[in-house]
């Protein structure tokens, strides 16, 4: 079997080169390149020609140029003067936000929401199964808007906000916490904390390492907590607790000091991981539905508890069906994010392919690099995940 | 992999077509039968379509002009409602005719973008509106205060400069349309909407109760508000730009769709060369010579324009301002139709 098809493969004796598979199929691959970058390249000088005929302005020069809008949330600095590059990037990291935070709020809800739906407790799994047949049905827009009106009028003004110990505050203009003030000495305490978190780590790894040779680990639990606690704490005191806090206040219009998370950002974080949940939930239960029954049997035959048995035999078998679903939604809820523009959170449509397009008019080039960024967002996600696929991916022996 | 190709080409040889030789607007617009005119999405007083779809407002009343003077009938109009942002977007891309949708003049959008602005059909300038409770008389006792507005407008860059220049601080909340500003206003989000003062009046008859908020006094920008055509046709540029200029001289000269017929008859020579009777000034742009009765006839002169759509009768209550005749201490001054 194996001679037929190399003697298929290779070249026949006594047939010209234009008859060989191989030649033609690279010479069409080359032709089909070459027209590919031909017509491309077309379209670019087409337009360019276009644009100039029609006076309509080109290229990149525009990112020098000041911005003059504001920005409601800025995770660098950014003021009216700044340029439409910086407006970019500001953008660009609303949306990475987002993308981050509402990634890991949606995983987290999901497994619970998925677990739950084959929990034996009918109360747990009617609740998993309702609320994922209600988010999953419901446009993302829809639930968006939703979180952002029904929350915002629900929400007191700021003079009549709901307060916490009279340092945190709730109110339609976001929550409103303490904002750290780091003092001299803050260094040694943020190495402190950073040596803390390695060594924890690492001796979780070491113990767990351990525990597979001998069956004996450290009680990872305690010990942690006194490292992760401990030192930083130690750290403080030596300094003389550099750290402190800056407690917001009520002037005028709006809370002075303090830091304070919009209601944009939470209604849309809140409204995209739930509703990427639902799916996530879904892949999930079909996750663990594809591990065999005779798996959860012999690991309560080997003495493992119910809990155990989840956590070290099902999970790590269902990951494997898990994981490539799991990525297209993580890219679902990326893309997502550009329903932003609908409450007003500055996501990079909002502020780029929005506020940037209209004063400079530039719809082309602009378009053309929030697509880019999308794509490479989606690509880089899909990287990450497709190596992480790879680890637990069944290993055939 | 054969299909894909010939796909790609077709759709090669389609986008080089297409960007090629282009038959002149008002060709194009004749042989189609109708004019597409970019309007808001709902503006009261600007453009806002009624429960029956019917399309009413001083914008919108511009571009029946135009088909008026075209088609002699004002009904020859298909409406784009566009977002501030994708307006210019929509008539570079020659998917509308005009683009009549209460767009400010500025240097900017003349110059870069490939456009025209053809007069100006309202003067208006941006405002702040604000709940009466929160005991505001002056946008200088603004400071710290959030800020509603709409994404893909001239109020964005406004509010940055009025602000910084009275060193206050703000924050902007930019939604992508009106709507939803007024929603999140309404709901609190902010304390300030702001945008032109004619849309201010506009957005006020959304509001839950409309009586608890006033319009501060101060005035921060000029917004000379106006249609806008695409470069390169400038017959077209022409049309539009003297539809305008047509109405703002009937009104100067008392010429209104009540009293045209007895007009017609006038032996003053203004009336008779903006109604057609004498010179041949319509020809001169591609219309019939009458085009001037026609626009009278079914549009009316710019007062009555103004009168139906925002004038004090109506919810908005604007009085002519800085709108009246250049004669009657405004700044709306019709080019001599001679």
């Amino acid at each position: 079997m194996a001679e037929l098809v190399e003697s298929a493969r290779g070249k026949p004796p006594g047939t010209s080169f234009v008859n060989d598979p191989k030649v033609r199929s690279i010479v069409l691959q080359l032709l089909a390149l070459i027209v590919v970058v031909v017509l491309g390249w077309m379209f670019v000088d087409n337009a360019r020609e276009n644009l100039a005929a029609q006076k309509i302005a080109t290229g990149f020069g525009f990112l020098d140029n000041t911005a003059g809008f504001g920005i409601s949330q800025t995770l660098v600095p950014y003021t009216e003067t700044s340029t439409y590059g910086r407006a970019f990037i500001v953008g660009l990291l609303n949306t990475l936000l987002v993308a981050v935070v509402g990634i890991i709020l949606a995983t987290v809800i999901g497994f619970l929401v998925g677990v739950g739906r084959l929990s034996k407790n009918f109360v747990v799994r009617t609740l998993s199964a309702t609320y994922v047949e209600v988010l999953r049905n419901l446009p993302p827009l829809f639930q968006i808007l939703f979180w952002y009106l029904a929350v915002l009028s629900a929400l007191p003004s700021p003079r009549q906000s709901i307060s916490l110990f009279g340092e945190f505050f709730l109110s339609n203009r976001g929550i409103i916490v303490p904002r750290p003030l780091f003092g001299e000495g803050t260094a040694l305490v943020l190495w402190t904390t950073g040596f803390a978190i390695l060594a924890t780590v690492l001796l979780s790894s070491w113990s767990s390492a351990r525990r597979e040779e001998t069956g004996r680990g450290l009680p990872m639990g305690r010990i942690g907590a006194v490292i992760l606690i401990g030192l930083p704490l130690a750290a403080m005191a030596s300094t003389g607790f550099p750290i402190t806090f800056e407690s917001p206040e009520l002037k005028g219009f709006n809370f002075v000091g303090g830091v304070r998370v919009i209601p944009e950002f939470v209604a849309l974080t809140l409204a995209l991981s739930t509703y990427t949940a639902a799916f996530i939930a879904e892949n999930v239960r079909s996750g663990i539905q594809s591990v065999s029954h005779g798996q959860t049997e012999a690991a309560h035959s080997l003495g493992l508890r119910s809990g155990q048995t989840l956590r070290l035999v099902v999970i790590p078998q269902a990951m494997r069906v898990i994981i490539p679903p799991l990525t297209s939604q993580y890219l679902n809820l990326t893309k997502n994010s550009s329903l932003a523009v609908g409450i007003g959170y500055p996501d990079l449509v909002a502020v780029f392919a929005g506020t940037t397009l209209n004063q400079t008019g530039q719809a082309i080039e602009i378009i053309a690099v929030t697509m880019g960024v999308y794509l490479v967002l989606s690509i880089i996600t899909s990287v990450i995940m497709n190596a992480y696929n790879r680890r637990v991916a069944l290993v055939e022996r | 992999m054969k299909r894909l190709l010939s796909t790609l080409a077709l759709a090669g040889v389609f986008g080089l077509s297409a960007a090629g030789a282009q038959a002149a607007k008002l060709d194009q617009v004749k042989s189609k039968g109708f004019i597409q005119c970019g309007v808001s999405q709902g503006l009261p007083g600007f453009s806002t379509p009624d429960d029956k779809g019917n399309w009413t407002g001083l914008d919108v009343d511009f571009c029946r002009a135009v088909a008026a003077a075209i088609f002699d009938d004002p009904t020859k109009v298909k409406f784009t409602p566009l977002s501030a942002k994708d307006r210019f977007t929509a008539l570079q891309s020659g998917d509308i005719d005009i683009l009549s949708r209460n767009t400010t003049w500025t240097i900017t959008r003349d110059t870069s973008l490939g456009l025209n602005f053809t007069g100006v059909t309202y003067y208006d300038g941006q405002g702040f509106m604000i709940r009466k409770d929160k005991k505001v008389n002056s946008a200088l006792e603004l400071s710290g205060a959030s800020v509603c507005t709409q994404t893909g407008t001239t109020t964005e860059q406004n509010l940055a400069d009025y602000f910084r220049a009275n060193n206050m601080t703000y924050e902007v909340i930019a939604f992508a349309t009106n709507d939803e500003v007024v929603k999140a206003y309404d709901a609190g989000r902010c304390d300030v909407l702001t945008t032109d003062r004619s849309g201010l009046a506009g957005e006020r008859l959304k509001l839950t109760n409309p009586d608890d908020h006033i319009v501060l006094p101060e005035v921060i920008s000029k917004e000379p508000l106006g249609p806008v055509v695409s470069h390169g046709d400038d017959q077209w540029f022409d049309i539009v730009k003297w539809v305008l200029f047509a109405q703002l001289n009937a009104e100067e000269l008392g010429v209104s769709s009540k009293n045209l017929d007895e007009q017609a008859k006038s032996a003053n020579p203004e009336i008779k060369r903006l109604l057609g009777s004498e010179g041949k000034f319509g020809e001169g742009m591609g219309l019939t010579n009458d085009w001037g009765y026609r626009i009278i006839k079914h549009v009316g002169n710019y007062a009555e324009m103004y009168d139906r759509n925002v004038g004090p009768d109506t919810p908005l209550k604007l009085a002519r301002g800085t709108n009246a005749l250049w004669n009657k201490g405004g700044l709306q001054y019709g080019m001599p139709i001679r």
